[in-house]
Order: structure tokens, then sequence, then C-alpha cells
């Protein structure tokens, strides 16, 4: 405590000398934009970096956290289209270059990460999301930033950003087409039972309207907290409702619990089939097939899927990942959502992304799924749709397809019975 | 006499030191995007205060803050959001996921921006006075206090996600375009609303340092060391810990308000038992009983994680755990105990290091 009295003074007057420095500045730098302010965007658009011989693109994927499990794969899948591209002679002559950053299973950091892949980084577009909460925090900085991003999960629709390409099916794609199976079937009594967060909810929301317009009942509607194992309740309801079949939205490790639950309840697959939409060769391996065997999930794509694409998909992810390591459809979505990109590039003999959006309309790809092909005006696929059910091997076995395609139609314009939802 | 002033004199010179950095420094080195992480940090670090008041001088372990920086950052949202929707429209989430046609009753006061900003602050108070009454009058403390606060954040985190039609649910309100009447999407206001978290958190730190130095902050330490013995001296100590209690809510709902605007994010994630726990380290690395090391901390942790994690993606949570293990096992004190240890190793002279060092072991 030496400093003696005499100093006390000076600093103070420093101290006012900088606060009206502060002032001066707050003030000046109060004139921006107002939010009614129209045509002030024009120079906003992110700079991407082309120098060099090499054009960067972000990967967007929890690498910890809860989601790991699931988006990790998706990273993978990504980073071996880009290999390939890359041993083929890149985009537009140039080399692609990856840069990872990991959401953490975190939403507000999933905006951190987009942020700074687009700013810090200028990538010329990014790959990534898993959650529709990740999505939605994300789906603001591509939008002011106009800078791309390619989603390959399927998703609950309702949602068109100019500034994403969703890869994955929207609920035309993949939830009507189950309903219409199990409609097909005679299952018209049905129990749903989905994790508390918006895709599911959203999800069941769309399948109580399908039903009330298609002469199914909803016998009840459960949700549980996302990663939560306690389902006995849940069980039981469902098996007291006696319902024809169980739609479930659940995702991740509950997964594991609520299969547990319905074996030990006495429920099987020929009692009351339970058909799954976040369950995916990955996630059968890690439930056990004794819990799972005979169950159905609904997808676009499986890792039995026919064709010469596929094929060399699979044969490729294996000999790079592991000969254990399966592949998936939001794997399959990732992977093609790449080829896309390079294809929508190409045509528009740039990076720039209005004119790869320019240019998106009609570009197809032969991808493990089959050919997909990008609607311009919805900036989602056209896929086919399949129902598959899980083997004793681990493996999906179709057992359904739409034959052809479908057109996506995120807000459900072509379904009369949709017309309240949105 | 001469010790008070020194420490005045050095207080201030530290305030001036602090603005030089925050309001010139920091805005001419940093990129938009750098300046933007950096008003997030600030907004952890105001937490930190609130967290220095109530756990370093109060010995109140407020292991769930993330509820009244919950509490401020919705409220905020929630204006934001019916101001961006424009008169008569409801926000864009409540169209996709809701099936009501108006505004739900308990939005309708927020439409008032003078009502949004007062609610940022006094609701959390409210919220944690009343609680407050309850848990200290019943003379709940120590580990029942904080497995109290976070079942309290995880309670409110648990049902914001339930009511997915009017909060948005585990989306949180996002895509926040303005901010009474200024457009974000603009570096200038951007940059702005930088300047404005700064100045609170300056704000908030003076507050926090006039009530540390009052009589009251005495007897806070005091509660902490001794609560009994307060007790006999006459003083309700109920009291005494629900002011902490209730300014460090309050500081947090700021924090949170605030955050809103920067980040252009609230959601059940940013104030479950997680975050609330993140709030706490951040204090605990820094010297939670120091005002200084409390702020330092926070925004170091949150500025590690942020490096960490863009030089290793896959591996930066295990460098974020190293970090607690090695500060709190070696340096129980946080990094503010650092300076004082080697201000005595070069005195040494114990007496008077006395005052200097307010830590207690109190949690």
């Amino acid at each position: 405590m030496s400093s003696g009295s005499g100093s006390s003074r000076v600093p103070r007057r420093g101290f006012l000398a900088v606060g009206a420095a502060l002032t001066a500045v707050v003030t000046l730098s109060a004139c921006g934009a107002k939010t009614d302010a129209a045509g002030s965007s024009s120079d906003k658009a992110a700079k991407i970096d082309v120098s060099g011989d090499t054009v960067k693109v972000g990967l967007l994927n929890s690498l910890s956290g809860t989601m790991a499990i699931s988006e990790v794969t998706v990273r993978d899948s990504l980073k071996l289209a880009i290999d390939e591209i890359n041993a083929s002679g890149g985009v537009l002559g140039k080399k692609i270059k990856p840069i990872s950053e990991d959401g953490a299973s975190d939403w507000p950091t999933f905006a951190e990460k987009a942020q700074k892949l687009i700013k810090e980084d200028g990538v010329a577009a990014t790959f990534g999301c898993w959650t529709s909460a990740s999505r939605k925090a994300v789906k603001p900085v591509f939008e002011k930033n106009k800078s791309l991003l390619f989603y390959p999960v399927q998703y609950e629709g309702l949602e068109q950003s100019p500034y994403i390409f969703y890869t994955g099916a929207t609920t035309n794609q993949q939830i009507v087409p189950a309903l219409d199976y199990l409609k097909s079937k005679g299952l018209k009594k049905l129990y749903l039972v989905g994790s508390d967060y918006v895709f599911p909810r959203t999800a069941n929301k769309e399948i109580k309207a399908y039903a009330k317009a298609n002469g199914m009942t909803i016998l009840g509607e459960d949700y549980a907290p996302l990663g939560s194992t306690e389902f006995s309740t849940i069980a039981n309801k469902v098996k007291a409702s006696k319902a024809d079949a169980v739609f479930n939205t659940l995702n991740g490790d509950s997964n594991v619990a609520f299969f547990k639950e319905y074996k030990s309840a006495g429920l099987t697959a020929k009692s009351m089939p339970v058909v799954s939409v976040s369950i995916a060769e990955e996630e059968v391996k890690s439930i056990g097939t004794q819990y799972l065997a005979g169950q159905l999930t609904a997808w676009n794509y499986y890792q039995t899927t026919t064709g010469a694409a596929n094929a060399k998909f699979v044969k490729a992810y294996k000999a790079k990942y592991g000969q254990d390591k399966p592949t998936s459809d939001p794997m399959e979505a990732a992977y093609t959502s790449v080829y896309l990109w390079k294809a929508m590039v190409e045509k528009a003999k740039s990076f720039d992304p209005e004119k790869v959006k320019a240019a998106s309309d009609g570009i197809t790809f032969d991808a493990p799924e089959g050919t997909v092909t990008v609607d311009g005006a919805t900036q989602h696929v056209y896929k086919t749709a399949r129902i598959g059910e899980i083997g004793t091997d681990g493996q999906i076995k179709e057992v359904w397809n739409s034959g052809k395609p479908v057109k996506p139609d995120p807000f459900l314009k072509g379904y009369s019975w949709a017309s309240g939802l949105s | 006499m001469n010790v008070l002033k020194g420490r005045s004199a050095r207080a201030w010179a530290g305030f001036a030191g602090a603005a030089v950095v925050l309001f010139a420094i920091a805005p001419l080195a940093l990129s938009d995007f750098r300046l933007g992480l950096l008003a997030k940090y600030l907004c952890t670090a105001m937490v930190a205060v609130g967290i220095c008041l109530a756990w370093g001088r109060g010995g109140l372990l407020t292991l769930g803050q993330g509820v009244f920086f919950g509490l401020g950052g919705y409220a905020m949202a929630m204006h934001l959001k019916i101001a961006d929707a424009g008169p008569g429209n409801l926000p864009d989430f409540m169209q996709l996921y809701g099936t009501a046609t108006e505004l739900p009753w308990w939005w309708k006061p927020f439409e008032n921006p003078l009502f949004a900003l007062a609610a940022t602050v006094l609701l959390p108070m409210a919220v944690a006075a009343l609680l407050g009454l309850f848990i200290f009058r019943r003379r709940v403390k120590g580990a029942y206090f904080a497995i109290l606060s976070q079942a309290l954040a995880a309670a409110l985190a648990i049902w914001l996600v339930g009511q997915q039609a009017t909060t948005g649910g585990t989306n949180g309100l996002t895509d926040i375009q303005g901010f009474f009447g200024y457009s974000l999407d603009d570096p200038v206001n951007q940059r702005l609303v930088y300047f404005v978290i700064a100045a609170a958190l300056l704000l908030l730190m003076a507050i926090a340092r006039q009530l540390i130095n009052s009589r009251y902050g005495e007897l806070l330490v005091a509660v902490r060391d001794s609560e009994e013995r307060v007790r006999f001296l006459g003083y309700d100590p109920a009291n005494v810990k629900l002011v902490a209690y209730v300014v460090a809510a309050g500081m947090a709902g700021l924090a949170g308000a605030l955050f809103v605007p920067a980040v252009g994010i609230i959601s059940p994630a940013l104030i479950g038992i997680v975050p609330s726990i993140e709030f706490v380290i951040g204090a605990a690395v820094g010297g939670r009983a120091s005002l200084v090391g409390a702020v330092l901390g926070a925004v170091a942790v949150a500025w590690a994680k942020t490096a960490l994690s863009e030089e290793f993606p896959a591996a930066w949570t295990y460098f974020q755990g190293l970090l607690f293990i090695v500060a709190l096992a070696f340096l129980p004190g946080g990094l503010a105990s650092l300076a004082v240890l080697v201000r005595r190793r070069r005195k040494a002279s114990p007496a008077q290091q006395t005052a200097a060092v307010p830590l207690g072991e109190a949690a």
C-alpha cells in the first residue's frame, strides 16, 4: 500500500478523459441501419477465399456431446466424398480443403462456429448440422451472410431457407409414405412416442392431421426428455392402449431403453409393430437386434439398397473407416450433398452462392440411394421413399419403396389434410 | 486511511485501464466476428460478478444462475420477437408450431419495450427474492442450497422445452433481427451492442465493488465465515444472504438480456444444469472472492473454450476438463490468488497481508 495519496487523483482524471472519449465513440457508432432500412444488405455477402489452388468448405458437426455418436459418422462420410472429389481433380480446378468445427451438441455453439467458418475462414459452403434445433440456430447466420449450408438429415419440414439446401427427406418423403404403408396394411390405431423436442412434436402434429383425414385413430401421445432412459410407464401405457402399431420419433439413447421395456412388456413386432424414423444401421448396432428384429423403419436409403453406386460407396466407406462400420441414410445424404454442390458449382462456373443457387435446379447425381434431383424452387431433393424391416443380422431389408423419387413438398401443400399446419 | 486511499486509487486506475481495453483497444484490434465473441464472453463475466458477490463473498454456492440468465434472456428475446413480427403478427415460430391465433396472455406485456427492459432485471430479482425468502428463512444452506438451485435450473429448462408452441421448445427463440429498431444485421449496430455490454459490465463491477467495500460487504463475509456468530450479534443472516442472492440474480438477468442481441439466440440449452455449472467454473478458475479474478476467469474460460475448440475440434472438451482440474487442484483460490501469492513472496511481511487476502474456503 505504498502508493501515496497524491497518485489517487491522476487516474481519476484519466478515467474522466477516457469516459469522454468513449461517449464520443459510442455516439459515433450509434448510426447503424434501422430494421426497416431497405436495400442495405447488398455488400454484406461473405467473402469466399478462393486464393491459391484450394477452396475451403466447412464441416459443422457435433464431435462431442450427446449427438457426437451420430454426427461423427456424417463428418466421416463428408470427408470421404471430399477425398474422392480431390482425387479426381477437385472442383473448378481447385482442391477442396475441409475445415471441421465442433458444434458440441450445443445450439448456440453451432451458431458461433458457423459465423467463424463464414467470416474468418471464408468457406464456399458448409456441410452439416443434425438436429432441427441446431439448424434453426445457424439458419439466420447463413441468411445474414448469404452463405450456403447443405443439411443432410431428414427433418420435420415446414422450412425453406434461401441459403439452405436440404438433402435429407422432408415429411412427404418419409413420414407420409410410412403412414400410407401402415394404412395399406390395415394398421389404423396408432400410438405416438417421441423425444421431447421440435422434430417429434412437429412430426406428431402432422401425423395427427393425417390420421384425422384418413380414418386412423391416435390412441396416445407421449414424450420423453432427450436422453431419458425411463420407459416402463410409457411401455405399459402403449400395451394397455391395444394399438395396432407405434409410431416412434425417439432419438438417440432413449431408443435402447424404450425397446428393452417394449420387449419386457411382452410386445413384439408381430403383436404391435413399431415404425421408427430415427433408427438407422448405426443405431441398430447399438440397440441390439434381439430387441429390434422384425420392426420397421422409414428412410430413403439402406446399406442394402441395390445398385452400383451404393456398392461403390459402401466399399469405399468400409475401406477408409473399417469393415465393421455400417453406412446409413444421413451419411448417404451427406455424401451426396458434396457431389451435388460440386455439380452446381461446375454448372455455375463459380463459387458465388447466388450463382450456385441459380444453377441448382435440375442438378442430378447418381447417388447410392439412386438418382437424386435438386428441386430449385424448394432447394430440397427428389428422393425415393423406402420402408425397411430390421433383420437379425443388423441390416435393414427393404419391404416397400415409392417406385420413383418423390417430389419434395416441405410445406405439404399438395395434401389437403395439412392445410391447417402452416 | 492511507491503505483505503491507495486501494481506491488502484481501483480507479483499474477501471480506467479496463475501459481503455474494452472501448478502444479491443474494437480496433479485433475483427467484427471476434468482437462479437468478446461481447458474448463479457455476458458470462457479468454473471460472474454476481457469483463473486453471492458465492465468493456470501458463501452461497449459486449453481442455478442459468435460471436468472434465462429469465432475463427470454424477457428480452420475447420483446424482440414481437417487435420483429410487427404489430398484429405472431412471432414466426408460433405460426409454425402453435395453434393460437393471438399472443398468449403472458406474452402480451412484453410487447411494451419498457416493461420488457424492466422485466429483464426485475423478474429474476423477484424470483430470487421469493425463493430466497423460503430458502434462507428455513436456514437451508450448503449442499442443499446448491442442489435446490440446480433442480430449479433443470425444471425451468424442461418446462421451456415442453411448451414448444409458446416458447419455441428446444430451438429457443432464434433469428432475432432487430434491437429496438436497429437492425442487428449491420456490423455497426453489432458494435454498438458490444459497447453497451462492456459499459454494463463495468457498471456492474462498480456496483459490486461498492457493495463489497460497504458495511454490508463486511457483514456478508461475516455471514459466510460464521453465520451463528452474526446471528448472536443481533443481525439476521437470512436478510444479508437474501440481498446478495437477489443482486446476483439481477446481474445474471441483465447478462442474459444483453446476450440475446449479441448472439441472436436464447434457448433452454443456455439455462439448464450444464451452463449453470459453467458460469460457476469461470468464476472459480479466476478466483471467486476477487471481483477482478472472477471476471477475468469467466472471460478466460469462455475464450479458452472457443480457442481450444477451433484448434482441436474433437478433443477440446478434454482440455477444458484438464484446465479446471489443474486450476482447482493447485490454485483453489483461483488465478487471483496467484497474484496475492507472488506479492506475498516479494514482500515477505505477513502482517500486512490479512486485509488483502479475502478468501475463505466456505462454500
